[in-house]
């Protein structure tokens, strides 16, 4: 039997993972994307686990929630990407630096 | 839950706005590239109808529907008036410049107007999940609307940044939600209320959830040392969007956090409190000096409205009655003050040229005595001078705090707005005493020209007669 910490325990790490991923990456622009998705599906795995072991549905419901504006912000991110790309013909990370002060 | 058809009339406001921005989206179809301008009618109209609307349901007394998810009370009414109100003005302060550059498009409204939805859900929001669908609606518009201008390198890149930052605020605010549901097995407000008051809770599992959901919201509120994406975002957007984007989210941001902190985790107020006296004293600190080094108009803005995200702050850890009241009026006020300032910015811009820089400020008193006075009210008003509002604002947020016995944080906030109120003192002496660089007059339309002298002159007329927002405000949160 999978104990309720073990689930949380793989909640963080994969959100810590993503989160490192974002502040880390000096690479690729579709990196980040990826991890935002892996953030938001961390946070899925938490919503599940404590879901189940509440007997309670709510959980489930707002990781469908999660799940549909996941797919909507990752249309949105996507779309910029590409205007960002006509515009920079770049997606580096480390090329995106015009705007400072 | 029985569904009856009364329950809708709560939340017909949103209803009549959904409804409206999905006609709007059809009819631009149809439109001529010259008849774009009834999509632009059209979008003030519903916002004026929405007003009525409003009024109209509102009900004597709170009502809570659709098992607990939406609440209307009078915070959200007075909230969601003000909402309409200044996205109106941001609508029509931004119809020149848009058509100046060839962004006069019905998407602009469309996404504003899903934005102002959004902000009304999240107004009304009485569980977690409302609360994120709310937030997520508006930054999803918000994110496309700063791209909106496709061809302009640095809108994609402010809109990219924003983006990211965006989904990882919305992130941690969602880690911290999945523990609070973990902790209290609710996401209804109430009910983790009364969850929080049961002995048997695990603290450690609720603080740690509310650390995250304090992060997320300085994320949306743009307060240090989470303020990263404001001054690119306002820098990068189209001076349009700025507009909208620098004003009513600030609203909703208090809707969020007095929703969020005070309805849902109230029970908790000792240990948020500490978290918001470092996000507030920090946003007012680097807020007020990073803002003294910016050229750019629009950046120094933007470091202008963390620091006066930093008093929205103040009052809102006051946790008493008096300090959400200042808070609110602060909020409203602010949204007021942004709106007119970024007006200013759309006027001295024109086609071809974009007025960024504090030099495009100089001489504007030859230029326009009228607007300069005007910007001159505006200015006044942010840096705190009586007898504008921007004066009283502060003064009942120092007043509450004052009140819980933390005058040392009242001090704090006097002494960085001492510091605040030489940028905006600059603008005025760049306006009146320096000679203009470029002498051209400044072209708007007769209803921009109303809406700008009536938004300065608001403020004046509100700091003379702070009492009518202020009692409406206290009547709100009663």
């Amino acid at each position: 039997m999978i104990a309720l910490s073990d689930y949380l325990i793989l909640g963080a790490i994969l959100f810590s993972l993503s989160v490192t991923g974002i502040f880390l990456n000096r690479k690729n622009v579709i990196i980040l994307l990826m991890c935002v998705e892996l953030m938001l599906l961390a946070v899925n795995m938490n919503f599940v686990a404590f879901s189940h072991f509440y007997g309670d549905t709510v959980g489930q419901v707002f990781v469908f929630f999660i799940l549909t504006v996941a797919a909507a912000e990752a249309a949105i991110g996507l779309a910029i990407l590409v205007v960002l790309f006509r515009n920079r013909r770049t997606i580096n990370v480390e090329d995106l630096d015009t705007l400072k002060g | 839950m029985q569904f009856d058809t009364s329950m809708l009339i709560p939340v017909l406001p949103e209803i009549f706005i959904l409804t409206a921005a999905c006609v709007i989206l059809v009819v631009d179809l149809f439109l001529k590239e010259e008849q774009r301008v009834i999509s632009y009618g059209m979008t003030q109209i519903s916002l004026l109808l929405a007003i009525v609307v409003t009024l109209m349901t509102a009900p004597a007394e709170t009502r809570i529907v659709f098992d607990g998810s939406v609440i209307r009370d009078g915070m959200s009414d007075l909230l969601k008036i003000a909402i309409y109100i200044i996205s109106a003005g941001a609508f029509l302060y931004s119809k020149d410049y848009l058509k100046d550059r060839d962004l006069f498009k019905g998407e602009y409204y469309v996404l504003g107007l899903f934005a102002v939805l959004g902000m009304m859900v999240m107004v009304s929001a009485n569980t977690f999940l409302t609360v994120y669908l709310g937030l997520e609606l508006l930054a999803l518009s918000l994110y496309a609307l700063v791209a909106f201008d496709r061809d302009s390198a640095n809108s994609s890149e402010a809109a990219m940044k924003y983006f990211v930052l965006g989904a990882l605020a919305s992130g941690m605010l969602l880690y911290g939600i999945s523990m609070i549901y973990g902790a209290t097995g609710s996401i209804g407000f109430q009910a983790i209320g009364e969850g929080l008051a049961n002995p048997d809770v695990n603290k450690m599992v609720l603080v740690f959830g509310l650390v995250f959901v304090v992060i997320g919201l300085a994320f949306k509120f743009g307060a240090v040392p989470f303020h990263m994406w404001v001054p690119d975002v306002y820098q990068g957007a189209p001076t349009a969007v700025v507009t909208f984007l620098g004003s009513t989210p600030k609203i909703a941001a208090f809707a969020l956090a007095m929703r969020m902190l005070v309805d849902g985790l109230g029970g908790l107020h000792a240990d948020w409190q500490y978290m918001l006296v470092i996000l507030a004293i920090l946003s007012m600190g680097l807020g007020n000096v990073f803002a003294i080094a910016q050229g750019n108009i629009k950046r120094m803005l933007a470091y202008s409205t963390i620091s006066h995200v930093g008093f929205i702050l103040v009052g809102i850890l006051a946790g008493t009655t008096k300090g959400y009241t200042a808070a609110m009026f602060y909020s409203i006020v602010y949204a007021v003050m942004a709106l007119g300032a970024f007006g200013i910015v759309i006027l001295l811009s024109r086609r071809g040229f974009e007025a960024e820089n504090l030099e495009d400020f100089k001489g504007l008193n030859e230029r326009s005595p009228w607007f300069a006075a005007m910007m001159l009210l505006v200015m006044f008003s942010m840096a705190g001078v009586p007898p504008t509002v921007g004066f009283f604002a502060k003064m009942f947020i120092l007043e509450s705090v004052v009140s819980i016995d933390m005058t040392w944080l009242a001090l704090v906030g006097v002494f960085f707005s001492i510091i605040g109120a030489f940028y905006y003192l600059r603008i005025v002496k760049l306006m009146y005493f320096d000679k203009p660089v470029d002498a051209s007059p400044l072209e708007a339309g007769i209803d921009t020209r109303i809406a700008l002298s009536v938004n300065g002159l608001s403020m004046l007329a509100l700091g003379m007669f702070p009492a009518g927002l202020l009692s409406l405000c206290s009547a709100a949160l009663s």
